[in-house]
């Protein structure tokens, strides 16, 4: 049997989307180094076509299309990562209670769960910068309260199993306390689904957050793929690249987390891949 | 020989370039001839199954496949024939019964009807004359109210019935050659006794050859007519079963012969009886009281623990034994704390322990541990073995150093290297698990241990090593045990005394030898007749 890391890494579309997802990562680490003038400045003349002058072009306004997805890069991947830390933290919390204590606890927990699935999501988030207003923190919030319902099902479910698991029952015979026996028992056997989930959970973070931004509820005075794909779209067919070069990047992305996280799958359940 | 139904030549079944071995089958050669049983016996990992699967060419393909010979059936060569061709020996001529009856059959269609599709696509019947066809089956293999059964679907019936709905599938083309995997080990004994008769009985009537797949030497006596004995992929005896059983002449099957427990009950030490260390009064526990959310679907009730009361004696040993479904593990489970009993008490060592908060129990952990059942499952394959076995003795106060040292005389002193506490449970074997989750039970000096079937999940050579290991720290440490089983078997090398349980109640309790010798409730009687081989180990 191979190990993690070969059957991880052995796999060539693993290799290709953690590639990107490591430029992307530098370009947004690197925001300021890279491009250390302001994304939001006037830097030539509007609907400069992608060549000499700017790589990418410049936008209706003037300013460098480049300097903007790289300080998108920035924005767009600090509020989808942060909002699925929480919404996996917090998913996490709910399901393993939940699973854990079963009964009531578990009865109440998971209709407040079912309550949150059956709001559509992409409005629930909508309604919710509406209420709280557009800043990066509100967004994160919001990406975060849509998305933790599906976490916490599946990890209710993993420690509904794990928790009839025979060392479990060895832990409460040899006098652990509740709480170390779902932290140390019970959740690192949880880990595998959770990391996948986790994984593509980000893919749909971009996508809500560049929808959202889109829309003009993004973080005001933060550059964003969404945001500047949103400005573009009136002059799609006078400077076609306003729009499209942001949109290859979202796809690029939101396609490599996908590749990574199927990999991950893959890598954690060799069975299934294999058999 | 023209009777020869079955005939294997040279067949080598290669493994997957990541497996631990090269071969799960390695040339293997052997003929079934018509009429006759030959048991195939062998360990977990011996290539048994998988020999039989590659008949009817059931392996995973392409990952486990035939590289080399033939596997000749009726004059033709069954690898080489077509997919179309293959499938209409599947059922056909060739039947093949399952171990895990409730697997094999579908739970969402009628047994009548499932056996009604072999029909259809082995026969020419049209569908009255299948019905009453199926009628017949079902009063072949001695099923009651055929007309009832044939409407019912599988979770309706029991483990014996659904493998007799089995075999009436196997039998409804009338084969010429049964292949049975294991079609007993996930039975009571009682259940696989009768089961057994049946394929005896039918396998005369109609003159079928039988392949008939065991680890169970037990079982091998009680049907087999020939013996082939299987290790690591190849064969290494093969004769009449009387040979065999009675004279094995390798070293191997010698050693798998002389491995299962014997039938000679342990005799109590003589002397006045000790005190009892742990005391069970009038214990009742009964499931499903409770009703579910917002009072919907208030099931009915289960007792599965009625009125029970025993004692253990200080350094004494007392086996439960009884069959699926009789309460024992939940009498365990109460004894334990992992239940809450909701009647009755529970005294170690004069104290009440029962009813007491997780919280009150934990100082009487130190004295009252448990083995568990399946070592796969009892360990957790993210810790190291030391922390697993060192984790009761720190919850106890014990300083971790103090703790992993002691953790290394545990390792030392169940058979195992003191390195092996750096390691994960992924890197032992079954009979290694099952050690190490004793070494944890041992970890906190109880004074109780309780084991739930300790060795149920292994292979009978590495069953004989560990209970002759319990045994042994038992007299070391002067341990008391209450011992679960099925077995009655187990029960006897293990135990002196003896508590027969059924339906949630004891129906007899004494010495083991004179249970043995004089068994009074017809309970037990049946359970001893049904021990499989109960006859040859008597003579031999």
């Amino acid at each position: 049997m191979k190990s993690f890391r070969e059957r991880f890494l052995g796999n060539p579309r693993v290799v290709a989307g953690l590639a990107w997802l490591v430029l992307a990562l530098i370009l947004a680490l690197m925001a300021d180094v890279l491009a250390p003038t302001d994304p939001f400045a006037i830097v030539g003349d509007p609907f400069l076509p992608p060549g000499a002058g700017f790589l990418l072009g410049t936008d209706s306004l003037g300013r460098d299309v480049l300097a903007g997805l790289i300080h998108g890069a920035r924005t767009t991947l600090l509020i989808s990562i942060l909002s699925t830390l929480a919404a996996v933290a917090f998913g996490t919390l709910v399901g393993a209670l939940a699973g854990y204590y079963s009964g009531i606890i578990d009865d109440a927990l998971m209709r407040i769960t079912e309550f949150f699935q059956t709001i559509p999501s992409f409005l629930f988030a909508l309604v919710l910068i509406a209420i709280l207003s557009p800043s990066a923190t509100n967004l994160v919030i919001a990406i975060a309260v849509v998305s933790w319902p599906p976490i916490a099902r599946i990890v209710r479910g993993e420690v509904l199993s794990v928790k009839a698991r025979e060392f479990v029952q060895a832990a409460v015979v040899a006098g652990q306390r509740d709480s170390a026996i779902l932290f140390s028992q019970i959740l690192p056997n949880t880990l595998s689904p959770l990391i996948v989930t986790g994984s593509l959970l980000v893919a749909t973070a971009i996508l809500t957050e560049s929808a959202l931004s889109f829309l003009g509820l993004g973080a005001p005075n933060q550059m964003s793929w969404g945001f500047m794909i949103g400005a573009g779209r009136s002059f799609m067919r006078e400077a076609w690249w306003l729009v499209t070069v942001p949109g290859v990047m979202i796809l690029i992305t939101v396609l490599s987390i996908n590749l990574v996280g199927e990999g991950l799958n893959d890598a954690l359940n060799p069975r299934l891949a294999d058999l | 020989m023209s009777d020869v139904v079955l005939g294997i030549e040279n067949l080598i079944v290669e493994l997957p370039s990541w497996s631990d071995r090269k071969h799960a089958v390695s040339g293997i050669s052997l003929e079934i001839r018509r009429n006759e049983i030959l048991c195939v016996v062998g360990e977990s990992g011996s290539g048994k199954s998988v020999m039989a699967k590659s008949i009817l060419r059931l392996l995973p393909e392409p990952h486990v496949r035939v590289t080399e010979g033939r596997i000749v059936f009726e004059g033709e060569d069954l690898l080489a024939l077509s997919d179309e061709e293959i499938r209409a020996v599947r059922g056909g001529r060739i039947a093949m019964i399952f171990q895990e009856p409730m697997v094999a059959l579908n739970p969402v269609m009628k047994v009548g009807r499932q056996i009604d599709e072999v029909l259809e696509v082995h026969s020419a019947l049209k569908p009255a004359q299948r019905r009453t066809r199926i009628v017949e089956l079902m009063h072949d293999v001695h099923l009651p109210e055929a007309e009832r059964i044939i409407d019912s679907y599988p979770h309706e019936l029991s483990g014996g019935q659904r493998q007799r709905v089995m075999i009436a599938m196997a039998l409804a083309v009338e084969p010429a050659l049964i292949i049975a995997d294991e079609p007993t080990t996930a039975l009571d004994v009682t259940t696989q006794a009768q089961i057994l008769r049946l394929i005896r009985e039918l396998q005369r009537a109609h003159g079928t050859a039988v392949m008939f797949i065991t680890h169970d030497f037990g079982v091998v006596a009680e049907i087999a007519d020939r013996v082939a004995v299987m290790r690591h992929g190849e064969l290494v005896e093969l004769g009449a079963a009387a040979e065999i059983l009675n004279r094995p002449q390798v070293d191997y099957t010698q050693e798998l012969v002389a491995a299962v427990p014997s039938l000679t009950p342990r005799v109590r030490d003589p002397g006045p009886a000790p005190a009892p260390l742990l005391v069970v009064h009038d214990l009742v526990k009964t499931y499903g009281a409770g009703s579910g959310f917002l009072g919907f679907g208030s099931g009915r009730k289960v007792k599965a623990v009625q009125n029970v009361s025993l004692a253990v004696g200080r350094g004494r040993s007392l086996a439960l034994v009884g069959e699926s479904g009789s309460g024992k593990s939940t009498l365990a489970r109460c004894i334990i704390g992992l239940e809450t009993p909701d009647a009755g008490e529970v005294r170690l060592d004069g104290e009440r322990i029962s009813g007491l908060s997780r919280r009150d129990m934990r100082p009487l952990r130190r004295d009252l541990q448990m083995v568990f059942q399946d070592p796969f499952a009892s360990l957790n394959p993210r810790h190291r073995v030391g922390h697993i076995i060192a984790l009761g003795p720190m919850i106890q106060g014990v300083p971790q150093e103090q703790a992993w040292a002691d953790v290394r005389e545990l390792l030392k002193l169940v058979g195992l290297k003191p390195e092996a506490a750096e390691r994960y449970p992924h890197e032992f074997s079954g009979g290694q698990r099952q050690r190490i989750g004793i070494a944890r039970a041992l970890a906190v000096k109880p004074k109780l241990i309780i084991a739930d079937e300790p060795v149920s999940a292994l292979d009978v050579s590495v069953q004989k090593q560990v209970l002759e290991l319990l045994d042994e720290l038992r007299r070391t440490l002067n341990l008391s045990m209450l011992f679960i089983t099925h077995d009655l078997r187990v029960a006897a090398t293990v135990c002196e005394e003896i508590a027969v349980l059924q339906n949630g109640r004891v129906v007899e309790r004494g010495a083991t030898a004179d249970i043995f010798a004089r068994p009074q409730a017809p309970y037990t009687r049946a359970l001893l007749d049904a021990v499989p081989g109960v006859a040859w180990q008597k003579t031999a």
